[in-house]
């Protein structure tokens, strides 16, 4: 029997979901996480869920693991002290950064200017350099080399990396001080620019290859960690993690490429949410994952979810491919306030996180949050299922009664303002994915997972137009799940910079022939069979002279006989899609990328009892929620009692052990073979 | 006569109460469409200025053209007083000359779009963008000639014309504009995004008026406008004085040789008004460093220093105009006659930023922050490379943020909203040159308990001959410190020949010829810095120097010793900030550094350049006025 084991550590809880491969039968689990060693927290999950399935460590063949530890390594600062090897003349490249000043005019006065991620201190320049056609225009002087270096070892750093003027064109001076270090630092990591990032633009290769530096002591200590406490539970299959770009990795190459984990976290919600919709048979998704501070947004296009060529942690952007996930600080969390000069009511970014939490939870917080907006509104019922939790009903009223005073409307109508401004901030993140992006969100469903994403679906959904609004099963283990159902995936890029006319079909092809074959024998290391692995490419068009390229997928059979001419033909189309025109400048073909994937994994979801479309075996007890001006009566269900082609009409409160559901009036909720809710306006009766 | 605008309902606009949750959802819409506007631009212009360093302004405006979302303020009332035509649903508006406009654009390099935002026939509001194109013709490349002493030999001039007429692309304006153009494929692109920018927020706005109706919509705009006009109103009676303040500052030349020019800015409150008044600037130049300033933006210019001096939280836009009186003395620097050259404004642009903050910090000084906003470098290179093709580039350089109440000024960033530096990577690839070294300069920020940031150092090596040419300023009358910081150090640009000669170029020149092999030290300028230096950490000094943000030598200024291991000797220390405190007079608000008398008779010993000559005045009653 073939099992694959997904464990997501998120902040709060560890999820783990177990699935048997054959049957598509899974067991899942919740456990507190356990900050300070996350594995104790694993392992603590892994033994639970076994227990409960009934299966021994050692019949899971695939673990797969998605963790913020690297996320968290750069938020807090707790990454590695990291030596930086630059050419001479250029070493305040992360000093001086972009020179970029975020915000408006005179935002300079405020702005509180950031450390480098390697120190100045930290930093040294070497003589050498290679030119822009990657030509040695100086030779390395080893002397100096060595000086700089021992002066590294000096400063005790615990990690190096070598960032040279145009290594992405050749790396032979980057290989031969990686050489001199290893001499001179035995022991240290190494990482080199133009291997962990072969593009031009120096600061940004620096930064990437200094937070790769960075987060890998800390994820390779992680990783090894982990992988010994499984292999002590007899488990000796595969561990895998999830990377930014839900592809899946070994947790070797994870060792080594740590900056691939930095949106590991997020993605695992991505493709959990992916799996949902291909067995509820939608291909066109936009995800809002609700926590307590933040919520995470992402599109799916046809089964495909967007990726972008960049992973944004904190003031950092760093270049390693990532689901485009959009944040926005607007969580159950966020704290409702007005300020004194403006009386405009404002939510976030400011959150009252776990601790001490919305007024409701009881543990000390005063603060209004949305979290208790949903309490005096009735989204939230005061006894969650179960009863193991028990919200403080009275607490919420007096902390949104604090903001009524402020603006001088009644308490509900105060609740109501804080709800539509954070349902207007993650409609303001969606539209950054979709409307932005040249996408009409009419042609996508909206699903909403993560703790409070449910409670805010059918809302959000309302005001994108994006139906319907998907509440999956379990969606607080939706990112575990998506752990457990994704594909190893790798990929390759390279600089090619060549205007069409200079181009051959035949150069592209051969190029990526040799991209092909790395890439699967990168998979094929890792344990896939050759039959197994599917691949794609892409080429990165622009008009030549813009600064981005838009990547536009081929096939290595399309770019026969002209399919270079036809490929500009339809960067014509995608342009005009997006920017509104054309232009008639020639076009360029920036960067050539291969990705190679694994087997999809087949995973059947499991269909839940037929019902006869009556919810009313389910519903717990009346209720009341505030909607049109007023209190209305609703009902709330047990969500494990719906069964198939249940109709629930709204409004109404849909629980279950680990979120809550709202349907709005008018809106109707479908429960699908599958367990799924799927919430529609309803039909005119 | 001014604009008429065609439209064809007439039903006017209720007044409708909104709710302040819509008001705040209408809000962040339009900023997210403002934002949109960015992204699009930059995504597909072609010229770096634009591409990489986001020299572009956009905004949205209400159906009377007040600014709710944007940077720069309002300039389109401006362009409807001197527009003498009718404006329909579908047309966009094409303008570069300042003159047309009141100065809602300052140099013929700026193209501005505007486009009216109709629906159901009725106008709803106006977008508008402008963009710094790489070159407009005229008698240098880049189009900023340094002696140019009319606006006819700053390249082409477009008064305000359709650039679409009802939706329809006059073809032969774009034909003729870019072909005055020495890089006419980049001023097209870049005018077509701009135009696709204005139109993606005129996409962005009809959505929002179909989701609220065109009332609300129309009175939610009023009633932003009318939130920030109550916040300034409180604003200004609080943190403005009756008693009139002054600051004056100065342009360090004309690039003719003649100069300080001076900026002196008075300010005033009456009643719940502020007035700003310029008088005592000194007249304009005969060259092409003046600043055709729009009263609008500068307007905004005070709003957005207020609001970040005092409160961040104000959202700003137009609403307080009525609230500032702006009074510009006509033939000055500031409001020169037609038609004398403007393209090199950068300078007092920057510069009337210093000016600005000075008088609001005078008040209450804690709240001052440093010189340093100062101007915009600039180095054009162009000519033919090896295959005969030919090559332009226009990069804007930074130098010292000044040091601020909350802290030390970043070294080498950037003080213009979203502006970037172009990556050296993408210098070396697409043009003949080699960048040798690029850090900023240890000591030039001005010491202070927060010192100024540092200057940035950029060498280039050039590997094709060609022309150069440089505006820079700020390299004889230093930026400034305050509350007992000292300033920044000046600029100073140096050509070092292949032939071994060394010539010490100045801050404003063109036309120099180099050939390959040649290297150009571009130097700016640091920021001043805040507070008493020697209040500064000692342990912050050390680690600075550790650093090489701060010389041993000039840990000195902050009074502290460094010893041969790189330590801070904490007895020499302790020794030394007592006899820096025992020597020296009361701190004051403003240190200026020497005065114009020393800085003239040490500027060749000190820069290798001769000091500028005084400026002779054509126009009398001003310049008696400046005296």
């Amino acid at each position: 029997m073939a099992y694959r084991l997904g464990v997501d550590v998120g902040g709060t809880f560890t999820d783990l979901l177990l699935l048997n491969e054959a049957t598509g039968d899974f067991w899942r689990h919740k456990t507190p996480s356990t900050p300070h060693d996350s594995s104790v927290g694993v392992m603590t999950g892994v033994n639970a869920v076994c227990e409960k399935a009934g299966v021994k460590p050692s019949d899971v063949d695939v673990f797969l693991h998605g963790t913020t530890v690297a996320t968290n390594a750069v938020l807090e600062g707790k990454g590695a002290r990291v030596g930086l090897v630059t050419t001479e003349g250029y070493h305040q490249v992360m000093q001086i950064a972009r020179s970029l000043v975020p915000g408006g005019l005179a935002a300079w006065i405020i702005w509180p200017k950031p450390e480098p991620l390697a120190k100045l201190e930290d930093t040294v320049e070497i003589k050498g350099r290679i030119d822009a056609v990657g030509k040695e225009i100086r030779p390395l002087d080893e002397v100096d080399v060595r000086a700089q270096l021992t002066k590294l070892k000096g400063q005790g750093v615990e990690a190096v990396t070598i960032a040279l003027m145009n290594a992405y064109l050749n790396g032979s001076h980057e290989r031969r001080v990686a050489e001199l270090a290893a001499e001179i630092l035995p022991g240290v990591l190494v990482s080199l620019s133009h291997e962990v990032l072969p593009e031009m633009q120096e600061y940004e290769r620096t930064l990437t290859t200094v937070a790769n530096a960075s987060v890998r002591p800390v994820v390779s200590k992680y990783v090894k960690n982990l992988r010994d406490k499984l292999r002590g539970l007899d488990m000796q299959g595969r561990i895998a993690l999830l990377r930014s770009d839900g592809g899946l990795m070994s947790s070797e190459k994870s060792e080594e490429h740590p900056v691939s984990l930095l949106m590991s976290g997020p993605a695992g919600g991505v493709t959990g949410a992916l799996w949902v919709a291909r067995n509820s048979g939608l291909k066109n998704i936009l995800t809002l994952d609700v926590g307590g501070t933040s919520t995470d947004v992402a599109l799916i296009e046809n089964g495909e979810p967007r990726r972008v060529r960049t992973t944004d942690v904190g003031h950092l952007t760093v270049r390693a491919s990532s689901l485009d996930v959009k944040t926005v600080g607007a969580g159950g969390g966020s704290i409702a306030k007005v300020p004194e000069l403006t009386r405009a009511l404002r939510v976030g970014p400011e959150s009252a996180g776990a601790a001490p939490g919305p007024a409701a939870y009881g543990k000390g917080g005063t603060a209004p949050t949305v979290t208790d907006a949903n309490v005096v509104l009735g989204y939230l019922p005061e006894d969650l299922l179960g009863g193991a939790f028990k919200l403080d009903r009275e607490a919420a009223r007096t902390a949104v009664q604090t903001i009524a005073d402020a603006l001088g409307i009644d308490l509900y109508e105060a609740a109501r303002g804080i709800i539509d401004i954070v349902n207007e901030n993650m409609f303001g993140a969606l539209r950054m994915i979709s409307v932005q992006q040249g996408y009409d969100p009419r042609d996508f469903a909206l699903m909403g997972f993560g703790g409070a994403g449910p409670l805010h679906v059918n809302a959000v959904a309302k005001l994108m137009g994006s139906w319907p609004a998907v509440s999956p099963v379990s969606p607080g283990v939706l990112c575990a799940l998506g752990d457990a159902t994704t594909r190893m995936r790798t990929e390759t890029a390279r600089s090619y910079s060549k205007r069409l006319s200079a181009a051959t079909e035949a150069e592209v092809l051969g190029l990526f022939g040799e991209m092909d074959a790395q890439i699967r024998d990168t998979l094929k290391a890792d344990g896939v069979t050759d039959a197994e692995i599917e691949t794609r490419f892409e080429i990165d068009v622009r008009y030549h002279g813009q600064a981005f390229e838009v990547p536009m997928h081929v096939t290595l059979d399309s770019l026969k006989d002209g399919g270079l001419q036809r490929l500009a033909a339809a960067f014509d189309d995608e342009h005009r899609r997006l920017f509104t025109f054309n232009m008639d400048a020639e076009h360029e073909l920036v960067n050539l990328r291969a990705v190679a994937m694994g087997k999809v994994q087949e995973i059947p979801s499991l269909e839940i009892e037929k019902g006869d479309g009556d919810p009313s075996r389910a519903k717990i007890r009346d209720h009341e929620v505030w909607a049109d001006g007023g209190m209305k009566p609703a009902a709330i269900y047990d969500r494990s009692k719906l069964r198939a082609g249940d109709r629930v009409p709204g409004p109404a409160i849909i629980t279950e052990m680990d979120s809550t559901t709202l349907v709005l009036p008018d809106c109707e909720a479908l429960v699908d073979a599958y367990g799924v809710i799927l919430i529609n306006p309803a039909k005119e009766s | 006569m001014p604009a008429r605008i065609l439209e064809t309902n007439s039903t006017p606009f209720g007044k409708v109460a909104v709710d302040p949750v819509t008001l705040d959802i209408i809000e962040n819409a339009l900023r997210n469409a403002r934002v949109e506007m960015d992204a699009t631009l930059f995504r597909t212009a072609l010229s770096p200025g634009i591409r990489e360093q986001g020299d572009a302004f956009p905004l949205i405006a209400d159906r009377d053209g007040r600014m709710v979302v944007g940077q720069f303020g309002s300039f389109i009332d401006g362009f409807l007083k001197g527009y003498d035509g009718e404006i329909e649903e579908g047309d966009i508006i094409l303008v570069n000359d300042p003159y047309s406009v009141e100065g809602a654009i300052s140099h013929a390099s700026d193209q501005l779009c505007i486009a009216p935002i109709f629906r159901d026939g009725r106008l709803v509001a106006w977008s508008a963008m402008f963009g710094h194109m790489t070159d407009v013709g005229g008698k240098v490349p880049g189009s900023l000639p340094t002696d140019a002493a009319s606006i006819f030999e700053e390249g082409f001039r477009l008064p305000p014309v359709k650039l679409y007429r009802k939706g329809e692309l006059q073809a032969d304006i774009v034909r003729i504009a870019a072909h005055q153009s020495r890089m006419p494929e980049w001023f097209k692109a870049d005018l077509h995004a701009i135009v696709a920018s204005c139109r993606v927020a005129g996409r962005r706005v009809v959505e929002i008026c179909e989701r609220f109706g065109d009332d609300v919509f129309a009175s939610a705009l009023d009633e932003l406008l009318a939130r920030n006009h109550r916040a300034m109103a409180h604003l200004i009676s609080t943190a403005i004085g009756e008693a009139p303040v002054s600051f004056e500052d100065y342009i360090c030349d004309d690039g003719k040789g003649a100069g300080p020019f001076k900026i002196k800015c008075t300010m005033w409150r009456e009643g719940g008004k502020v007035v700003l008044d310029f008088d005592g600037t000194d007249p304009q130049s005969d060259s092409s460093i003046n600043f055709l300033l729009n009263e609008n933006m500068f307007k905004m210019f005070f709003g957005i220093y207020m609001i970040m001096v005092f409160d961040p939280q104000i959202l700003f836009n137009d609403g307080f105009y009525d609230l500032v009186d702006v009074r510009i003395p006509e033939g000055s620097l500031l409001k020169p006659k037609f038609p004398a050259a403007l393209s090199c404004r950068t300078h007092a642009l920057g510069r009337i930023f210093d000016v600005l903050g000075a008088l609001l910090g005078q008040k209450t000084p804690e709240f001052l922050c440093a010189a340093g906003f100062s101007s915009s470098p600039h180095l054009m290179f162009s000519g033919f490379d090896g295959k005969g093709e030919w090559f332009q580039l226009f990069q804007i350089g930074f130098g010292g943020i000044p040091g601020r109440p909350f802290g030390d000024g970043a070294d080498g960033h950037s003080l213009w909203p979203g502006f970037t530096n172009v990556p050296n990577e993408f210098l070396e690839r697409y043009f003949p040159m080699v960048i040798e070294r690029y850090e900023s300069v240890a000591d030039s920020g001005g010491a202070g308990r927060f010192r100024g940031g540092n200057g940035i150092h950029m060498t280039y090596k050039f590997t094709e001959a060609g022309t150069i040419a440089i505006h820079d300023d700020r390299w004889f009358v230093p930026p400034w410190g305050v509350n007992g910081g000292a300033p920044g150090a000046r600029s100073w640009k140096r050509l070092d020949k292949a032939n071994g000669e060394s010539i010490a170029l100045p801050s404003k020149c063109d036309g120099i010829q180099v050939d390959k092999g040649d290297l150009l030290h571009f130097v700016t300028w640091g920021g001043g810095g805040w507070g008493d230096p020697l209040e500064r950490e000692v342990e912050l000094v050390e680690l600075e120097v550790s650093r090489g943000l701060v010389s041993a030598d000039g840990a000195k200024r902050f009074g502290v010793v460094i010893d041969a291991a790189g330590k801070a000797d904490a007895a020499a220390t302790e020794a030394l900030r007592a006899k820096i405190r025992a020597e020296r007079g009361p701190l004051e608000v403003f240190d200026r550094g020497p005065s114009l008398e020393t800085l003239r008779a040490n500027c060749l010993a000190e820069t290798g350049l001769p000091a500028p000559r005084p400026p002779v005045w054509r126009n009398a009653p001003l310049a008696l006025a400046a005296e």
